[in-house]
């Protein structure tokens, strides 16, 4: 039996190739949440007093919120206070006053495959990078200045481009949204924000990466998005942590507006620690994402492909403001092991002609339980609206869960409105199909399974695509047999 | 003083009324139900299974409650037939929450039972004991409110390899010039390879509010086959809660058809658990709803054992300022392997202050399953439209023919002949706006 776990052990460190940790000092405030921690990190933050004022109602608003128990997941309860809410690894660099950033720091992110020198760099994407609550770099930034686009940290945007982040931030997710959103309000630290201005189309993809490093706490990080009338950009987000045996929480908020004519095309491929092979540790993530399409014919698009987190709880949603705006949502979602997943979308049309396309797919292996959970809402005034769903499920092995729970409000009698979801398995004949080729049984599942998730796949930039269909499969070893 | 704690005093205080003419069996089924009620309350809008049906409101209303047992005397026969031409059937009547037995059935094949739970107690305690509330014992706060009011509970008893040919018609009837508050109770058990047919109809003949909670437990046994149509043709000032708990052995069949033609404001719950292997479950609804009706249909199928089929298909046609509600779940637990399940939801909304909220899921634990779910809400297709206008079909004719067909896939459905064709009949008449009762008997005419 020891040794059959050995076995496990192995497969399940082999499938998570980015659970090292990296030993740089790291500034972390002691643990706990109060008002003072608060004031702390604003203080850390060098933020105007608005913002201040900003994160303590939130803090007062979440102090009176209940942990929402509505999700199909088994979240054991969380400590808020076991919890540090700040930690810098830059602190070193800061004290030297000097700009450069500790090699340790680079290091990991070349061995995550994100150079942070820009020669080094994928031509055409530029990245900040994001370690525990700091922005440690953001690349390109002045070719995109040259453009009028702002891609910063919030910290920084926060600094330099105030009256913009005043208008923005909390627009679209208000404080009073839900639990994690509150929360997130109250202790934010680094995410990315971005401004496009009016008819400029981005001439590189934009990524972020989120990646912690410090045990015992957790990341909160807030993005905010802006595309200007006629604008256009594509902003790709990944993310890892290293193993251990302990959660870890994530709760961020990604806010995008959509002006007139602009589209966003939004990617993620979220690889967490899942945990290991008997559900041990790994990162709880409870994300809101939200986008809000204000402008006539503006469009969002979000890709997504989750692989990782011991358990998600995360709906990227569009508010279809605009007339003929239109959003789209194209999700992969795996759980392997102890995995538990809850995500799906929210689609609330409001404008005239609106549109949306929602295609999910779900993959359950091992003893994990995959949830589809989405909301289509046609509000009383939004004639045309049209909306297709379609959300499959794979179950690979006999002790997952696939489940699907979509919601359908129409106030409307133009709209049309149609959801099919099928649950099934691979099917024996194509396995042996694929045995009598010489095909392995774990490589036909893996080829099996991309097949099926290529309908999303095909939605994500270049470089994501190649790098997600691995993922799928290194996710899925030791799922089989 | 809210309206729970009415509700309790009103039990608390009549307690010797209530248990008065009720078997044993009742009164200590009550006792447990109360208790769950009385920490419970009625649901809220924020419970997730009731989110746009609000309950307690309908509660509310200062009920009288037929406790003393009053109307049990009232003659409902000779004024109310509820015919369905070229259907046979042996009848029993509910009037408000009393059983009334005909005497004119014919006779019944032999070990059949259809009378009051009270007097079969007496002469099968074990029958009783072992199946009265054993289903809905779990059922929800609503649920809980029924068994702790409910004197009396009508049972049909089929024994093993008994087939009764001819329907059985059990004709509900509100009848009363005071607000009334009703507690109606129906147990079917369905012994081994028998077979049956049951037309439940749900009339009201008062303008008065009127709220009616109804429980209905049904057994079938290894093998056996029961056909259920339940029929609601109310009044606007009518609210009707009804649950319906079904529990099928190995190889049995349930076919299921609820048609809500008129109604004020209504809430189906249906429940059937698929507990042992082989078992078939077809359940469909009907409803069309207009000025302020309001709907909601929630189905769970929980598949226990393997090889078990289910199949749902509910439909709605929604006119005027109507509200429908649909939520269907099918639960695969790990050791359903091999089912097959299809949930199908079609809803069609004429105007823009019609409201549909639809909720179909899926929640799977077997991995070797074939299930899917579907679900559309539209309106009538405009190129069909102009096609039979076309063709020299007026426009509201046109809309009736496409609105028909749309209901005809339920109908369709139901397995007798003479009922199919009278709801054909029903159906078309409802979208004329000719129907308002159903003119099958002396109380309408």
């Amino acid at each position: 039996m020891k040794k059959k776990n050995n076995i496990l052990k192995k497969l399940a460190n082999k499938a998570y190739e980015f659970g090292f940790v990296s030993k740089i000092k790291t500034e972390i405030i002691e643990s706990g949440l109060n008002e003072e921690i608060i004031r702390l990190i604003s203080k850390k933050k060098n933020e105007p007093e608005w913002l201040l004022e900003f994160r303590l109602t939130a803090y007062r608003h979440w102090q009176t919120m209940p942990m929402p128990t509505w999700a199909h997941l088994n979240i054991p309860p969380i400590d808020y206070q076991a919890i540090s809410y700040y930690a810098d690894p830059l602190k070193k660099n800061k004290e030297n006053s000097n700009k450069e950033i500790d090699p340790e720091l680079m290091k990991t992110f070349e061995k995550l495959g994100i150079p942070l020198e820009e020669r080094l760099a994928l031509s055409g994407t530029a990245v900040d990078a994001v370690m525990d609550s700091v922005s440690v770099k953001t690349t390109f930034k002045e070719e995109l200045k040259e453009k009028g686009i702002i891609f910063c940290s919030m910290s920084e945007a926060v600094q330099e481009y105030p009256d913009l982040v005043r208008k923005y931030l909390g627009s679209v997710v208000n404080y009073r949204d839900n639990f994690f959103a509150a929360l997130n309000t109250a202790v934010f630290s680094d995410g990315s924000f971005v401004y496009i201005p009016k008819g400029v189309r981005c001439p590189m993809e934009l990524s972020t990466y989120f990646r912690i490093n410090a045990a015992n706490t957790g990341q909160f990080e807030r993005t905010l998005i802006v595309a200007d009338d006629n604008s256009y950009v594509s902003y790709l987000e990944g993310c890892t942590a290293p193993m251990r045996d302990e959660n870890q929480l994530h709760a961020a908020i990604v806010e995008i507006i959509v002006n007139d004519n602009a589209e966003v095309k939004y990617s993620t491929v979220q690889n967490w620690y899942p945990g290991d092979a008997e559900g041990k540790g790994g990162v709880y993530n409870f994300v809101t994402k939200r986008g809000d399409c204000r402008g006539h014919g503006s469009k969002l698009s979000w890709t997504q492909v989750e692989t990782g987190s011991a358990i998600t709880w995360k709906y990227p949603s569009c508010i279809l403001r605009g007339d003929n705006s239109q959003g789209e949502f194209y999700s992969v979602a795996l759980t392997n092991n102890y995995q538990q997943a809850d995500t799906g979308t929210k689609m609330i049309h409001l404008g005239k002609n609106t549109k949306s396309t929602i295609i999910s797919k779900g993959i359950s292996a091992g003893k994990s339980q995959n949830s589809y959970r989405g909301l289509v809402r046609v509000s009383k005034n939004a004639d045309g609206a049209r909306n297709y769903s379609q959300c499959d499920s794979l179950l690979l092995g006999n002790e997952c869960g696939a489940h699907t729970f979509p919601y359908m409000d129409i106030h409307n009698n133009g709209a049309v409105i149609e959801h099919e979801a099928t649950t099934s398995k691979i099917s024996e004949e194509q396995l042996f199909y694929c045995n009598q080729r010489g095909i392995g049984t774990e490589e036909a599942i893996g080829l099996i399974v991309n097949g099926y998730a290529k309908e999303v796949l095909n939605k994500l930039p270049m470089e994501f695509a190649i790098e997600a269909q691995k993922l799928l499969s290194v996710s899925l070893e030791g799922a089989v047999g | 003083m809210d309206c729970v704690q009415e509700y309790i005093e009103l039990f608390e205080n009549n307690r010797t009324l209530i248990d008065g003419p009720c078997c044993k069996k009742l009164n200590e089924e009550r006792e447990k139900a109360f208790v769950r009620f009385k920490t419970e309350g009625f649901p809220g809008l924020k419970d997730e299974n009731w989110r746009h049906t609000n309950v307690a409101k309908k509660f509310a209303t200062n009920f009288g409650m037929d406790l003393g047992r009053k109307s049990a005397t009232s003659n409902i026969k000779g004024s109310f037939t509820c015919d369905v031409p070229n259907l046979k059937t042996y009848k029993g009547y509910v009037l408000n929450d009393n059983f009334v037995a005909d005497e004119n059935n014919r006779l019944l094949p032999e070990g059949v039972i259809i009378g009051s739970i009270n007097e079969i107690a007496a002469l099968h305690p074990e029958l009783i004991g072992k199946h009265y509330n054993s289903l809905a014992e779990k059922g929800d706060s609503t649920v809980q409110f029924n068994t702790s009011f409910a004197q009396e509970c009508m049972v049909l008893y089929v024994p093993k390899n008994v087939v009764i040919e001819e329907t059985v018609q059990i004709i509900a009837l509100l009848q009363t010039n005071v607000e009334i508050l009703t507690n109606r109770r129906l147990l079917v058990i369905m012994e081994e390879n028998s077979h049956a047919s049951l037309l439940l109809c749900d009339h009201s003949a008062t303008e008065r509010e009127s709220l009616s909670t109804s429980v209905t437990e049904i057994f079938i046994g290894r093998g056996a086959s029961l056909n259920l149509y339940e029929l609601e043709e109310t009044t606007d000032s009518n609210t009707r809660l009804g649950n319906l708990f079904v529990r099928q052995e190995h190889d049995s069949r349930f076919n299921h058809c609820n048609i809500t033609l008129t109604n004020g404001f209504t809430r189906n719950y249906v429940e059937v658990v698929l507990d042992g292997e082989g078992a078939e479950t077809n359940i469909n609804g009907l409803a069309i709803g207009d000025k302020m009706q309001h709907i909601d249909n929630r189905t769970l199928v929980d598949h226990r054992k393997g090889h078990c089929t289910s199949n749902e298909l509910y439909k709605y046609i929604l006119d005027e300022n109507s509200t429908g509600v649909f939520s269907g779940k099918m639960l695969i637990r790990t050791v359903a392997q091999q089912t097959v399940s299809q949930q199908t939801n079609r809803n069609l909304c004429l105007t823009s202050c019609a409201h549909m909220y639809a909720q179909p899921q899926l929640e799977i634990y077997a991995d070797d399953v074939k299930c899917s779910h579907g679900s559309t809400v539209g309106q009538l297709d405009e190129n069909a439209l102009f096609y039979m206008q076309q063709r020299g079909i007026p426009a509201e004719e046109a809309r009736h023919l496409l609105m028909y067909a749309f209901a005809g896939e339920v109908i369709d459905n139901i397995k007798l002949e003479a009922l199919r064709e009278r709801l054909h009949i029903l159906v078309e008449k409802r979208f004329r706006g000719e129907l308002n009762h159903c003119k099958g008997c002396n109380l309408c005419k």
